[in-house]
């Protein structure tokens, strides 16, 4: 039985992997193969999770053992991720479906379209393979290794609608990512350097400081947070995603920008904990701020939604960053606050990137002025949006609102109030900028001109609502995820202080 | 002594390859940059692969990873030099063409 469990680690990397290469082979069963492998992989996850609740497994890959070997390791925080991406990477296969056969339905540039589909299946499969494989990583080399793979295949899926502006876009994100790739492997050298082990487990236990690891570590988080588009580093990342087609931009700020999210979020809170200075904590919470403030202010003057929409996802990896200095105080409970956050928006956001995709279909463009009465063409479209807005904005029963709930508690509890001034201020904006939306999407004008709906498919409106629906719910089932990150911390900190 | 050289020098590389990043605007110049930056992280980890401590005694495990590393950066590479190149197709601004003059008149 443990056996089983253990091997079953493997499934997350393999399935995707393989059929990822299937849809290399043959055109016609491509959406099927990632559809099947898509449900493998949740499947494989939900098993994972209902026998994981009892403490963390690890493979080692190849029979090798630590100090050489690859481990995959799970416990809670890497478990929830998996099933974020699970769950997302479902929705959006399901999405791009629709998007794809609704563009070769309309016969203007058919070939573009088809070869466009030709090619996302197998980068979205190799790029699921990649994530998980970054989330099961238990070595800080091979977190290199996983990086580097998930941010080649989503470069090449950033340039893939072909237009001009999204191919500059890419390649100044694949040149952004391969510094912040860089700057993270020297700091992994300067770790090996000094201790001379990679593995997790036992950097944990021989943590506690050496020279130079601080240096080490502001190397790996300089490079790491220039991925995941912290303020001042977040330049690449709107036109980015704002340029590639729909179901690409839902993967990139849904999935990509959290893998090197947790990777940081790992390194701070559960490796080198003793070598993270109060000031370098107060620099993070202040660069998370400015995030939240100057991404929500240029979300708001934005004219188009996708540019609108790609600015909400630099103002809300802030709060991700915020909690940094407010998690670090309060031992017990506020991290898991931040793996819960991240959740969140990933489902949010990926439903928001699909909403304004099914929205540009229709019209042809999508500028926000021009949006009025959507809802008479697009009814399931518009409520997905709304409920997607719903949990940026951090409002009752929403994923979003448990975790800014959280923030603002700690900080008034800790008497550092100036970080919960800077989190309502952040909702306030944000409901000024999913507003400005909304309104113009549900109300319709006397005058409208009668449009011509075109024939909708409803795997084009429906995994975005589900999606949203799950973010909204995921507050009411907010005990059931911070349980499996207190089961997953809670025996890791025995197996961490157990261990040799 | 020898092997602080090696790393002192893979510093040097990575900072002068940092710097072209930034300064030089032309693609194939930013390339070759991120190239060098790799070498250099490269440099540092053969350098610490020679362990003082335990004489005649050299860890192969940064030279898996150096391998690795290089296998990395090439396919990188090649991604980086394909997208220059269809950027240069698709658009009519002479992305690759039209910066050459401007950093050659820069370089003179």
């Amino acid at each position: 039985m443990m056996l089983e469990a253990s091997s079953l680690i493997v499934c997350p990397v393999i399935v995707p992997l393989t059929a990822g290469l299937l849809c290399f082979l043959s055109r016609r069963t491509a959406f099927f193969a990632s559809l099947s492998a898509c449900l493998a992989n949740l499947v494989g996850v939900c098993l994972l999770l209902g026998r994981s609740l009892s403490g963390p497994a690890s493979y080692h890959v190849g029979g090798w053992q630590a100090p050489l070997g690859i481990t995959l390791r799970i416990d809670g925080p890497s478990l929830l991720m998996l099933l974020m991406t699970a769950v997302t990477g479902l929705g959006i296969t399901l999405y791009a479906r629709g998007y794809f056969s609704f563009r070769i339905f309309f016969p203007k540039r058919i070939a573009r379209h088809e070869r466009q589909e030709r090619f996302f299946w197998p980068l979205w499969m190799l790029l699921l393979a990649a994530l998980n494989a970054l989330f099961l990583s238990a070595d800080i080399f091979n977190w290199y290794v996983t990086l580097e793979m998930v941010s080649v295949s989503a470069a090449a899926l950033a340039a893939l609608s072909g237009k001009p502006a999204s191919q500059i876009a890419a390649f100044r994100y694949l040149l952004v990512s391969l510094l912040g790739s860089l700057s993270y492997l020297l700091g992994v050298v300067f770790v090996y350097k000094v201790h001379g082990v990679l593995d997790l487990n036992m950097l944990r236990a021989c943590a506690g400081g050496g020279e130079g690891m601080h240096l080490a570590l502001a190397l790996m988080s300089v490079g790491l947070m220039l991925k995941t588009a912290l303020f001042p580093m977040h330049f690449w990342l709107p036109p980015a995603h704002a340029n590639a087609l729909a179901p690409v931009s839902a993967i990139l700020s849904g999935l990509v920008v959290k893998g090197s999210f947790y990777i940081l979020f790992r390194l701070w809170f559960d490796v080198f904990p003793t070598c993270v200075s109060p000031a370098a904590l107060n620099l993070v919470g202040i660069l998370g701020a400015g995030a939240i403030l100057w991404g929500s202010v240029q979300a708001i003057r934005q004219q188009r939604l996708k540019l609108l929409v790609a600015y909400s996802t630099v103002s809300q990896l802030g709060y991700l960053f915020i909690a940094f200095p407010l998690a670090y105080l309060q031992n017990d409970g506020l991290w898991s606050a931040v793996i819960f956050m991240a959740l969140a928006h990933s489902c949010a956001k990926s439903a928001m990137f699909m909403a304004s995709g099914t929205i540009f279909l229709h019209f042809g463009h999508d500028r926000i002025n021009d949006l009025a009465g959507t809802r008479k063409c697009l009814p399931v479209t518009a409520f997905a949006y709304a409920i997607a807005g719903v949990n940026l904005m951090g409002l009752p029963p929403s994923g979003g609102f448990i975790a800014k709930w959280l923030l603002l508690s700690s900080s008034l509890a800790s008497s550092r109030w100036w970080w919960g001034i800077v989190v309502m201020v952040g909702s306030l904006l944000s409901s000024v900028y999913v507003f400005r939306v909304v309104s113009r999407l549900f109300v319709v004008p006397e005058d409208l001109p009668v449009r011509q709906c075109l024939p909708r498919s409803p795997l084009l409106e429906w995994p975005a609502l589900v999606l949203a629906l799950i973010a909204l719910l995921l507050g009411l089932v907010a005990p059931y995820p911070l349980a499996v990150l207190d089961a997953g911390r809670i025996s890791l900190m025995l197996s961490g202080g157990g261990g040799p | 002594m020898t092997n602080l050289l090696y790393s002192l020098g893979g510093v040097l590389l990575f900072t002068m390859g940092f710097f072209a990043l930034i300064a030089c605007s032309h693609p194939l110049r930013k390339i070759l940059a991120v190239n060098v930056m790799s070498t250099g992280v490269f440099l540092i980890l053969v350098a610490s692969a020679y362990r003082p401590e335990s004489a005649g005694n050299i860890d192969p495990l940064p030279h898996a990873m150096v391998l690795t590393g290089i296998v990395v950066s090439v396919s990188v590479t090649a991604l980086a030099l394909v997208l220059a190149c269809r950027v240069q197709e698709t658009s009519n601004l002479a992305f690759l063409k039209q910066q050459r003059n401007g950093s050659e008149e820069s370089g003179e």
